[in-house]
């Protein structure tokens, strides 16, 4: 046995625990939940909310000091005479820990009680209900009815904290965990508890609401609905929404994240515990960044810019991958580019790739970081772009439109060469989801799709390879890149990919980095590459 | 599998007796009390419980109770319900309550009328009303949105006004 964990019981349960642990996560180790509010496993514990109270006893010791064995053939136990908290105690050998017995449920109902007694019970208009914290821990210790009879305390409803965040202080159950992240975590000491007892209100200071980049945090971490996204404030009902495990596509940091939709429409993303990206934290600027996934703008047609009647006609799918194909036949191989976007996956760009030897390139997209989440390159897969076969000069693209060198363009999701020098080009095929000033300068548009409808990898700036999953099905009229791209290159005479299981096996071949991987062995947390 | 085709008697295979036999029958009918309804023109009494289309409902000041926590979307068996979440007016004398539905659709040919919405309304929002014969020309025509389900429901009386000292 290393010296470093102990042993202990947990509800009649064997438990072996890490030293220094407390109660809460070591009765998470053996599935056993404690009740908790104020406890969050991220931040420094505050032991106000009393929900996780539990019954800790030792065995009792004889004079040989060994444990003494009672007439039942048990080892006695002494307990003691107040629980304590499971959230600020931590284990130690020999420990016997009860979690439901009837003085602890006792505990419980009587904390529920308090916390129920000016609780608006706003739950018909609360974003919050359906993942409510108090309401799950009332159905399991509240009572039906309550026995209050005075006047509800009333506090400030519905009040801005900050232009992102409403705040309903009614509902707040005072457990202090946004205060303690915005301190903490966040770096901004601005919120506060104001007044006594039952009015203790939270409150920022004044001319101090929350201004970082991670404020939205706290709606996440708020165990009711006191803290509300004005964005997602009334759109829907959580238990409608389906959870897709995706990718942050904002910046190279790639924070694990959960895509929240309904039929074809995302609501919100949230963040997704991830020990060695993002912890369970994401910022603000990347959590709000998903609206060009429902624009109504979307591309949604494969189209042509017809010559002779000097505008642009919709084709079938079919007919413009047969288009494109006799195109590119007629095109030299040596004065093909391609453009792939950074926020592009890596087997799209694995892909796209194999369309031109010669020129490949991707577009740098840099923006202030912090030391935090927030990266400076905002590409989500500049690794996976290089690991391909791109560079992130494209000026040599630009120069070589501009001497004519280029005749033949191939664009993934980008805007970033001049309409000038596009309109030398003799040949532009651009896969995008929205339009631009490249799509205008198209001679093909093919239209892709979004980072919530696809398969596919991103690899972080930390080399580490994460997995992207389809949340939505493909807006109607569009296809995936990397089925596009396939489509083309089979008709070119390369390999047909139906999959894209298919596509990154092949990819492992050919880039070292990523040997023996699979997609399932990525995983839902990723894992590193070797660089 | 063989069906024994059954043995008829010589009284069975007569035939006309069994004719006179029902034509009798339906002559019998003709002075008793009739039980036929000019329905349209005629509707049938519904009783106390009757459970007919549901329709939302305002309370004794003209509010609409519905507050959009969509929970009759959820219970709904054959999902014809689905509601469209939005505010209350700012500065309306409601705007207490918050959320609204800006829209409010029940498709009435999904509709089994089976009550479930009207039982999980927590803000007694819902009810099944006494209209039975929902029909239209067109199924665009049966779905029934917030203004035609509130014009149906018309207000109730009742005491709790939850949100009225909010
Ligand atoms: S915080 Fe929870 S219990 Fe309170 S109103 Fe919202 S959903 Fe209901
Ligand atoms: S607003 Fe939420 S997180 Fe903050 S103290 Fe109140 S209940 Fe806790
Ligand atoms: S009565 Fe039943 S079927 Fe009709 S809307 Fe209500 S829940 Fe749905
Ligand atoms: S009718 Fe009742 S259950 Fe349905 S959304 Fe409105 S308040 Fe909720
Ligand atoms: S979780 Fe232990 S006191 Fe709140």
């Amino acid at each position: 046995m290393a010296d470093n964990t102990v042993n202990l019981t947990i509800d009649d349960k064997a438990v072996v625990a890490p030293k220094g642990m407390n109660l809460i996560e070591a009765a998470k180790l053996v599935g056993i939940e404690i009740p908790h509010y104020c406890y969050h496993p991220k931040l420094c514990i505050a032991g106000n909310c009393r929900m996780c109270l539990v019954d800790v006893g030792m065995p009792k010791l004889g004079a040989d000091r060994k444990p003494e064995i009672g007439s039942d053939g048990k080892m006695v136990v002494m307990f003691g005479p107040k629980l304590v908290i499971g959230c600020n105690t931590t284990v130690a050998d020999g420990m016997v820990v009860l979690t439901k017995s009837p003085k602890v449920v006792k505990a419980r109902e009587g904390v529920m009680e308090f916390l129920l007694i000016n609780h608006p019970l706003d739950c018909p208009i609360c974003d919050q209900a359906g993942e409510c914290r108090l309401q799950e821990f009332s159905v399991d210790y509240g009572k039906a009815e309550s026995r209050f009879v005075e006047e509800k305390v009333h506090k400030p409803k519905k009040t801005a904290l900050n232009a992102k965040i409403t705040l309903d202080d009614e509902r707040c159950i005072l457990c202090s965990r946004c205060i303690r992240f915005m301190r903490d975590v966040a770096g901004q000491d601005c919120l506060g508890f104001i007044q006594r007892g039952s009015h203790s209100t939270l409150t920022c200071y004044l001319g101090n609401e929350p201004k970082t980049n991670y404020d939205l945090n706290i709606v996440d971490i708020c165990p009711v609905g006191a803290l509300t996204s004005n964005d997602f404030r009334f759109q829907q009902r959580v238990w409608f929404l389906k959870q897709t495990k995706s990718i942050c596509p904002n910046c190279a940091t790639g924070c694990n994240t959960v895509i929240w939709s309904r039929e074809d429409v995302v609501y919100r993303q949230t963040p997704r515990d991830n020990n060695d990206v993002n912890q369970c934290w994401m910022c603000d600027y990347g959590r709000i960044n998903y609206k060009f996934i429902n624009d109504p703008h979307r591309l949604t047609t494969p189209s042509v810019k017809s010559a002779t009647l000097g505008q642009r006609v919709n084709l079938t799918w079919p007919e413009a991958i047969r288009q494109v194909v006799d195109k590119l036949r007629a095109a030299k191989r040596d004065s093909l580019a391609v453009i792939g976007s950074a926020r592009a996956t890596t087997e799209e760009l694995y892909l796209l790739k194999k369309f031109s030897p010669s020129f490949a390139a991707y577009i740098p997209r840099v923006g202030t970081g912090d030391n935090f989440l927030l990266n400076t390159d905002r590409n989500p897969n500049a690794a996976g772009a290089m690991l391909t076969g791109f560079s992130s000069d494209y000026s040599v693209i630009a120069d070589g439109i501009a001497d004519g060198k280029i005749k033949t363009l191939i664009v993934l999701g980008e805007d970033a060469i001049v309409p000038e020098l596009l309109a030398k080009l003799e040949l532009l095929i651009v896969l995008d989801i929205l339009p631009g000033k490249t799509t205008e300068a198209a001679h093909y548009i093919l239209p892709g799709v979004t980072f919530a409808e696809k398969s596919g990898t991103f690899i972080n700036a930390k080399n580490r390879i994460q997995r992207l999953n389809p949340a939505i099905p493909p807006l109607v009229g569009t296809k995936p890149e990397h089925l596009i791209l396939s489509a083309l290159l089979a008709e070119l005479g390369g390999k047909r990919y139906a999959t894209i299981q298919e596509v990154f096996a092949d990819m492992t071949r050919d880039v070292p980095a990523l040997a023996g991987l699979n997609l399932s062995k990525i995983g839902d947390s990723g894992v590193e590459v070797k660089s | 599998m063989l069906v024994q085709r059954p043995k008829l008697t010589f009284w069975e295979r007569l035939y006309l007796p069994q004719v006179l036999q029902g034509l009798w029958q339906t002559l019998s009918h003709i002075p008793r009390k009739k039980f036929t309804r000019q329905y349209p023109e005629e509707k049938p009494p519904l009783y106390g419980k009757y459970r007919g289309a549901p329709e939302l409902v305002r309370d004794p000041d003209g509010r609409v109770k519905c507050v959009a926590c969509q929970l009759c979307e959820f219970v709904c068996p054959p999902k014809a319900i689905r509601v469209v979440p939005g505010f209350r007016k700012e500065g309306a004398s409601d705007a207490s309550v918050e959320k609204e539905p800006s829209d409010f659709i029940i498709n009435m040919n999904r509709c089994i009328f089976c009550g479930f919405c009207e039982e999980v309304c927590p803000e007694e929002a819902i009810f099944l009303l006494r209209d039975f014969s929902v029909s239209g020309y067109s199924r665009e025509e049966m779905q029934f949105h917030k203004d035609k389900l509130l014009e149906l429901g018309g207000v109730r009386e009742d005491k709790i006004q939850k949100w009225k000292n909010k």
